[in-house]
């Protein structure tokens, strides 16, 4: 009979590990996805270049080869990156480039009069994204931001084969261990289910937050 | 370490090897997503709710869990209780099953797009379930819907390398191996990231030319 209390408590710390990186590969995400969308939606050529190029590179090639090169190619380069800097990094780039897209679609969805009714009133460009364009995109963007999380969640098992300990990874050491392979991969699939779960019942509280007082604003 | 372009020749013929072997894995996954896509969709759509009920939860939860743990549920998993599957098999059917309820969405967008008043029409004219999706149904939904599917199958593309994780020799896994033997990443690697960036911007393309094709829906 195997004692299963330890292996479950590997697992949970597994878990830990994926809703760390979970978390801090949104925040990269979120940051990448508002600077190369609003990037590519500049007045200077050369910024829309530049957000273009990331947008294109990162959607273009898989999460595991991007992984792969910021873990063992980047120290050829001088840059050592621990598993898990590696895997925020990559997984926060190409989620960003993902919710790049998300930023451009939901502010060229603004209709022009709000831009022109921005400069009827005098504002300058940063107001007039902070205080009108934006407060009316968010609510645009939550649902596929939500969307985007969940496909990073996912995407967080990727790294357990760049030796991060994540749950998969975990999962694998139980498995090397006690033999058995149902009782490993059946927790962690319902884990990573019910954390999708949680990922999306917040962005539906947050979107009802977001689109409060914009009632009647947009048809 | 420098770049060495004589190293990158040396490869090339395994990682050409190992192309192969990832365009077969995408080719058949998308075969089988497609099917299975079509199957969950009208599932999904029975009037029975113990039909559609289970078959929407099972999908969500693919949706909702990593495609590597699902390759190794049936790489591991399944040969427990008899069903011992080839590398390559057990990939292509995570592929197909996990890209499947992706599919399954679009179908169920396209079938919904077709106007209810072709149903009545189909009714009327005394043809039977069975014909009315065969021939009146099926064949309007499907051609808006193809750019969409396209679009999934480019990502199923991208995925392919987790198929290396359940011992595939596909692409990454050829890269991984030469890596390991010679202890040189740069070429490899660099040179997968540049074969996925080149085939899925030719894809692109080709989806471009798919959309301006069959995404016309209001000139029907």
């Amino acid at each position: 009979m195997i004692d299963w209390s330890g292996y479950i408590g590997l697992i949970l710390q597994g878990a830990l590990v994926t809703i760390e990186l979970t978390v801090l590969g949104s925040a990269l995400a979120l940051v990448m996805a508002f600077a190369a969308g609003l990037g590519r939606l500049s007045r200077f050529a050369g910024v829309r270049v530049l957000a273009t190029v990331y947008i294109e590179f990162f959607r273009g090639t898989s999460i595991f080869v991007q992984l792969f090169w910021a873990y063992f190619v980047l120290p050829f380069a001088g840059i050592t990156l621990t598993p898990l800097q590696a895997g925020v990094l990559a997984l926060g780039l190409n989620v960003g480039a993902y919710g790049a897209e998300v930023v451009r679609g939901a502010v060229r969805a603004i209709g022009r009069e709000q831009h022109e009714a921005c400069v009827a009133l005098n504002l300058g460009r940063y107001h007039r994204m902070r205080h009108v364009i934006l407060p009316q995109a968010l609510p645009l963007m939550l649902p596929t931001f939500g969307n985007n999380a969940i496909e990073l969640l996912k995407g967080t098992a990727v790294v357990s084969l760049i030796s991060l300990t994540d749950m998969t990874f975990q999962a694998q050491v139980v498995r090397a261990q006690t033999g058995s392979t149902l009782i490993p991969f059946a927790t962690i699939l319902v884990l990573y289910f019910a954390m999708a779960m949680a990922i999306s019942a917040g962005m539906r509280w947050l979107e009802r937050r977001a689109s409060r007082g914009l009632d009647g604003v947009r048809v | 370490m420098e770049w060495d372009w004589a190293f990158v020749w040396q490869i090339m013929p395994t990682l050409l090897e190992g192309l192969k072997i990832t365009i077969v894995a995408t080719v058949l996954g998308a075969i089988v997503a497609a099917v299975v896509g079509l199957v969950l969709a009208i599932a999904r759509r029975s009037p029975n709710p113990l039909v559609s009920r289970p078959v929407g939860f099972l999908a969500d939860f693919i949706r909702g869990t990593p495609l590597l743990v699902q390759l190794y549920f049936i790489f591991y998993v399944l040969p427990d209780i008899g069903i011992r599957l080839s590398p390559l098999t057990a990939g292509v059917i995570g592929l197909g099953i996990h890209y499947g309820t992706y599919a399954a969405e679009v179908y169920r967008a396209g079938i919904d797009n077709v106007p209810s008043g072709q149903w009545e029409a189909a009714r009327a004219t005394n043809l039977s379930v069975r014909q009315a999706w065969i021939h009146i149904v099926l064949p309007q939904a499907i051609p808006p819907m193809i750019p969409a599917l396209a679009n999934y199958f480019i990502a199923m593309f991208k995925e392919t390398p987790l198929l290396s994780a359940i011992t595939v020799l596909e692409l990454m896994n050829q890269a991984k191996s030469v890596a390991n033997s010679s202890y040189r990443y740069i070429e490899p690697i660099t040179m997968v990231g540049v074969f996925f960036l080149v085939i899925s911007l030719i894809s692109v393309v080709a989806l471009r030319f798919l959309e301006e094709r069959y995404a016309r829906v209001d000139e029907r």
